[in-house]
This record gives structure tokens, C-alpha cells and sequence, in this order.
């Protein structure tokens, strides 16, 4: 074990791919001499010389071209230099990288990772949280992880998966986030929830930057004596149902949040999958805590408004509980 | 009507070719135009699965060009390149169960037309979505040249597809990577309803060429002999290492956009030119012409392939449909 940032972690798990397998290459904008737009690729070009490779600023000829290297044998990971770039790329996904095995049988084992997710007055179009376009396409992993370990041990296994996968990285996390980290290869399943505190009262499902706010708000309940479990599902697609439904079957009450706009969100899916199969174990309606339906703004203060904070977490878990 | 080309009576002979390979190309056009004639009438008689888009006046610029690849080098066709899958040596059976959803089709029934993919032949069809499959294609030749192999991807698109955004960024992409790929842009003067001079306002599409610092040419796409030898030199530049090539062929769509469609918004003299022109009829000319198949001999071998259309039709219609219970099922494949 050692201690890592998640962004060190991330950079990390891409080093130990790189060295373990030959067809693993990054392409992407900056990526190569430069080390990315956050560093993430930072002295691979040196290490794998010829595996780390500039493209022009062009995202859909990055995931077409990985597409095409992933079906002649390579495991391309292409960084997207912000998440919200992907839009440009979108039809490669969408309709290219998510078909190819139901229509072809072949596998397209490629990641497409990047920053996303706000809190850094990023403004509209560096702060978005994407994944729900992606988990809504059949074809596509979803990957959101919040902690370093499994920031590692994620990438890992959504590099040596046969199958397109989604990682997004929440730039938020990058260098304020710290924890112990397996050293050397370290690979974590896709599609097991991870229980990251216990309790007894209510169950928060959640992932990504909001595992770290539901956190703090399980530490503020705690004070008023409300005993809250916090499960990270980590993978969108594949999903955990059953961890989920294990939790909510303990607590009897469940509060879905993420940073990614409401409506239709994940969260959304989460509830349904609640409702439909568990509805016997409610003590009370589940409720959601996301951001505003809204782009998301460039002032701080506005910002801070439009995406969810700890206080709509302990505010929406009190609601909860006392239903 | 306009023409931006001064074309050629006579067939350009190609100095590579033996008179092996030339019945073989008119072999494969002769196929597509009959496979293509058997879907039309499938149509029309309600037996036939979806849009039927006819390739009728893109024999020469599908099979030539296709013909100038090696068995290795991936070929990315469009929906009017039933000649090119001939080429690669796709039998009437496997393209009849795809084009009609039968059982032990290549796509299981989950899509139709051209749209497959086969490892074995190096066949990677398009999707809808016009141009997207050119990045693809120039990644699949970027990992080869990454390992070191020296494979030269074809890929095709049209006239209209051309002026998708993907079709800038993936030959942006592939020039300053000096990719080992040939784009064949089949100009047949319509996409859909419209004509080339509300798609596109450059004079010759191989013009674009000069923008991305490659090579670029327009071409009579009713040539087969000339399609095949202009492919050949851009293949072989792409293998040495020296880039891509876009090579525009001209041709004529002699149907509808598929065969919904009847093109009235298409000009008669157009289409008369064009019939001048046809890339079979051509070719077969020049080939009895030049004392390399009579007329007989061609007959022969159309009969043969007519005959072989119309027995696998009527094995493959008889097949039934997947089981539906597919439909739900390969949208991953094992981890
Ligand atoms: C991106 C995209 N937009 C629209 C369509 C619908 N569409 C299918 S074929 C076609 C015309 C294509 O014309 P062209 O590229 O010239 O090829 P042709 O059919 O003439 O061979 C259109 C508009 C599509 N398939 N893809
Ligand atoms: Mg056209």
C-alpha cells in the first residue's frame, strides 16, 4: 500500500497497463511530450516511446481511430482533454463503439477517460457530467470512480475488458483526494457497490464526487444521531442492483444523489430499480438529491448553488428520515 | 448538364492486368449487377427486407478498386459496394442471408445491407451514419503501422457522405499520421435527392486533397481498368509509407436513392449519358474488342451467374428468421 492522489493513482494504473500489455496506447490531444491537459499521461511518451501519440484537436477521429485500433488487436485509451468534448465524438460511440458486438460479434476493448464534473468555475462547458448519455446506450461500460484505490483498480479492469468502457475521472478529485493504494497491478471488478460507511438508518446511493459530499453528511447526521450507509456503485453500467437492494433491505430508506443534472439522470434509474424491487422494504419515498436542471455556471457563487452540497444531502437524508 | 471531367471513349488499359484478372474483374461487376437486379426484383415482389439501395452504374469503381487491394488489407465499403465484397470472395449465400435477415447471417438479423463485419475477409461495413467509418478505418491502419505491418486500408464514402464532418477530421488525421489509407469518394452526381452542386461548391472533390497536403485525383469511376490502376498506384504509395490518397471516381446512380425511389428529380439526358457509359457494357465491348472474351463466352458466364443467383434465392427465402429471442442478446462480448 501506498498513498496516492487519485490523479497519481490514475496516471499510475495507465503506467502499469502500458508495461504489462504491448497493444495498451494512449492517444488524445497534449497527451504525448506534454502529459495531457492535467498531467495524467505525464512521462509515458518517454517510457512507451511510439505509444503515446498527439492527435490533432479532432474527438472524432481520436474515438474512431481507437475504435479501428481496438479491432485490430490494440487497447486504445483515448483521453478526451475535457469529458465535455466527448460531444464531438459522440456519434463514434453512440453508434460505432456501442454496436460492433451485437451487430458484428467483435469486441472494441477501448477506454475514452477524462476530466469531468464542476465545482472548479469551470463553466457550461468544462464542467459537465456526461455518464448518463453513456449508461443510456447499450453497449457502453460506465465507469465513475471516487476513491484512488478504485480509481486504479478501475482503469485497470476497463483496460483489459473487451468492451468499450466510459471512465470518468472527476477533476475535482484530482490532487484534493488521497488514500492507500494497492501498489503494483490492481484490478477491481466492475458491478460490485462498495459500502464505504455502514449504518443503520438510511442508505445513500451515490458515486463519484458525491460519494466524498454524502461522506461529510453522514458525519453531520451522525451528530443528530442518524446512522447513514453510504454505498458507491462505482459502475453505472454494469449495474449492482443487488448491492443496492441489500442496503436499502438494511436501512429501509434510501436517498439517491449525484453531481449530474436531475432530471432523467442515473439517479433516476437507481429509484426505479428501488421502487420496482424493494418496495416492500420503504419506510418512506425515495428521494433524490442532484444538480439543478441547468448548465452549470461560471460564478462560484452560482455554481455552488446549481450543484449539489453537503447541507442538500443532510437537508434531503432528514427528509428521509423523518417521513 | 455539367461535367467536371474530360473522360475517355476507350478503356484505359491497364499494364499490370492479364487477361486472367480482366474475366475475373467483369466476373465480380457481372455479379453485382446480377445480385443487385435479384434484390430490385425481391423488392418489388414484397419479398425483400427493408430499403433495397441498387448499385447499378458503380460496378467498375467498387470491384476495381477493391481488386487493387491485397487478401490483408482491410476494405471499409459503403452501401453500393456489392462489387468490392465479390472482390474479397464473399459468396452469394453469406451476402443473400445478410441482405434478408435470414438464420446464420453474419449479423445474427441485428442489421442488414452491408453492414457486416468479417475478420476473416477483412470486411468492416459501414454504419448509417455517413462517414464514420473513415477515422475507423484510418485507426485500424494506425495500429498496424504501430506494429510494424503494412496493411492500406480502402474506404468509401460518396459524394454527399463526403461532406460529413468525420470525413475532414479522420483525412486531417491520417495525413499528418501518413496513414496507409486510400479514400475512394464515389461521386455518382446525387445524394439522394441532391445534386452534387448544392453539396459541395469546389470543382473537383480531389481538390481537398491539396488541403490536407496528400495526394488527389478524379477519376472516370466507369473504368474498371482505370479505377484498378489509379488504386493501385495510391495503394502502393500508402504501403511505401508516403500517406493517403482521396481518389474521386465519376459515375452515375442509374437508380433511385434505393428503389422507393423513382428519381424523377433526375434529368433524362443525364441519365442517357451515363447509359453511354455503362461500366459493364463497357468493358465487355473492349474485352470482345480486344479478342479476350467473345461475345458468347460473356453470355456464358451471365448465364452462369443467373442461374446460381436464382437457385440461392431460392434456398435463402425458404430460411427463416432468427429466433427472437436474439434480438436481446451480444451487446457485449465477454469481458
Ligand atoms: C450522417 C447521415 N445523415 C443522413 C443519412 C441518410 N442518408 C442515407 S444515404 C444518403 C445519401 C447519401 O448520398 P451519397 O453519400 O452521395 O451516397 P450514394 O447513396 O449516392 O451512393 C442519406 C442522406 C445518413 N445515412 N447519414
Ligand atoms: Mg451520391
Amino acid at each position: 500500500m501506498a498513498e496516492q492522489t487519485y490523479i497519481q493513482a490514475i496516471s499510475d494504473a495507465l503506467e502499469i497497463e502500458m508495461k504489462r500489455d504491448d497493444s495498451v496506447y494512449i492517444l488524445g490531444e497534449d497527451v504525448a511530450e506534454f502529459g495531457g491537459a492535467f498531467k495524467v499521461t505525464r512521462g509515458l511518451h518517454e517510457k512507451y516511446p511510439g505509444r503515446v501519440i498527439n492527435t490533432p484537436i479532432s474527438e472524432t477521429a481520436i474515438l474512431g481511430a481507437a475504435i479501428g485500433s481496438a479491432l485490430n488487436g490494440m487497447r486504445p485509451v483515448a483521453e478526451m482533454q475535457f469529458m465535455d468534448f466527448v460531444t464531438n465524438g459522440f456519434n463514434q460511440l453512440a453508434n460505432v463503439a456501442s454496436t460492433t458486438s451485437y451487430r458484428w460479434g467483435m469486441g472494441v476493448p477501448m477506454v475514452v477517460r477524462g476530466p469531468s464534473g464542476g465545482g472548479t468555475s469551470g463553466g457550461p462547458f468544462h464542467s459537465r457530467n456526461s455518464e448518463a448519455w453513456f449508461a443510456h446506450t447499450p453497449g457502453l461500460k460506465v465507469v465513475c470512480p471516487a476513491f484512488p484505490d478504485d480509481a486504479k483498480g478501475l482503469l485497470a479492469t476497463a483496460i483489459r475488458d473487451n468492451n468499450p468502457v466510459m471512465y470518468f475521472e472527476h477533476k475535482a478529485l484530482y490532487r484534493s483526494i488521497k488514500g492507500e493504494v494497492p501498489e503494483g497491478e490492481h484490478t477491481v471488478p466492475f458491478g460490485e457497490v462498495r459500502v464505504v460507511r455502514e449504518g443503520t438508518d438510511l442508505s445513500i446511493i451515490t458515486y463519484g464526487s458525491m460519494v466524498h459530499k454524502s461522506l461529510k453528511a453522514a458525519e453531520k447526521l451522525a451528530e443528530n444521531n442518524i446512522s447513514v450507509e453510504v454505498v458507491d456503485i462505482r459502475t453505472l453500467v454494469p449495474f449492482d442492483e443487488e448491492g443496492v437492494l441489500r442496503s436499502v433491505r438494511k436501512t429501509n430508506r434510501a436517498l439517491v444523489v449525484h453531481e449530474a443534472t436531475s432530471h432523467a439522470g442515473f439517479g433516476a434509474e437507481i429509484v426505479a430499480r428501488i421502487t420496482d424491487k424493494a418496495f416492500d422494504a420503504l419506510d418512506a419515498p425515495v428521494k433524490r438529491v442532484a444538480a439543478l436542471d441547468a448548465p452549470t455556471p461560471f460564478a462560484k457563487t452560482m455554481e455552488e448553488f446549481v450543484l449539489p452540497q453537503v447541507e442538500d444531502v443532510v437537508q434531503a437524508a432528514e427528509a428521509v428520515v423523518g417521513y | 448538364m455539367t461535367l467536371p471531367f474530360e473522360f475517355s471513349e476507350t478503356i484505359q488499359r491497364s499494364d499490370i492486368l492479364r487477361d486472367e484478372q480482366r474475366k475475373e474483374l467483369l466476373v465480380h461487376m457481372l455479379k453485382a449487377r446480377e445480385f443487385d437486379a435479384a434484390m430490385g426484383r425481391m423488392y418489388r415482389q414484397g419479398r425483400a427486407l427493408g430499403g433495397v439501395y441498387s448499385q447499378l452504374g458503380n460496378e467498375a469503381t467498387a470491384v476495381g478498386s477493391a481488386y487493387a487491394l491485397e487478401a490483408n488489407d482491410p476494405l471499409f465499403p459503403m452501401h453500393r459496394d456489392i462489387g468490392a465484397h465479390f472482390v474479397r470472395g464473399c459468396d452469394i449465400d453469406t451476402l443473400m442471408r445478410n441482405h434478408l435477415a435470414r438464420v446464420g447471417s453474419q449479423m445474427r438479423g441485428t442489421d442488414g445491407t452491408g453492414h457486416y463485419g468479417d475478420h476473416s475477409k477483412k470486411i468492416y461495413g459501414n454504419v448509417s451514419h455517413l462517414g464514420a467509418m473513415i477515422p475507423v478505418a484510418a485507426g485500424y491502419v494506425l495500429a498496424d503501422k504501430m506494429r510494424g505491418t503494412k496493411s492500406v486500408a480502402m474506404n468509401y464514402i460518396g459524394d454527399g457522405g463526403a461532406q460529413v464532418g468525420d470525413f475532414h477530421e479522420a483525412m486531417n488525421l491520417a495525413s499528418v499520421q501518413k496513414l496507409p489509407l486510400v479514400l475512394i469518394i464515389e461521386n455518382n452526381q446525387y445524394a439522394y435527392s441532391t445534386p452534387t452542386d448544392e453539396q459541395f461548391a469546389c470543382d473537383k472533390l480531389s481538390d481537398r486533397a491539396i488541403g490536407y497536403g496528400i495526394e488527389g485525383v478524379t477519376i472516370d469511376g466507369t473504368d474498371v481498368e482505370l479505377v484498378f490502376d489509379t488504386c493501385r498506384q495510391a495503394v502502393e504509395r500508402a504501403r511505401a509509407g508516403h500517406g493517403p490518397t482521396i481518389i474521386e471516381a465519376l459515375s452515375m446512380r442509374m437508380r433511385g436513392h434505393a428503389e422507393h425511389d423513382d428519381a424523377s428529380y433526375v434529368p433524362k439526358d443525364m441519365l442517357e449519358y451515363w447509359q453511354q457509359r455503362d461500366p459493364v457494357d463497357r468493358y465487355a465491348a473492349w474485352l470482345i474488342d480486344n479478342g479476350i472474351l467473345t461475345a458468347d463466352e460473356i453470355d456464358g458466364i451471365r448465364k452462369v451467374i443467373k442461374e446460381e443467383m436464382n437457385e440461392c434465392i431460392d434456398t435463402v427465402v425458404e430460411l427463416p428468421m432468427p429466433d427472437p429471442e436474439e434480438g436481446g442478446k451480444g451487446v457485449f462480448v465477454a469481458s
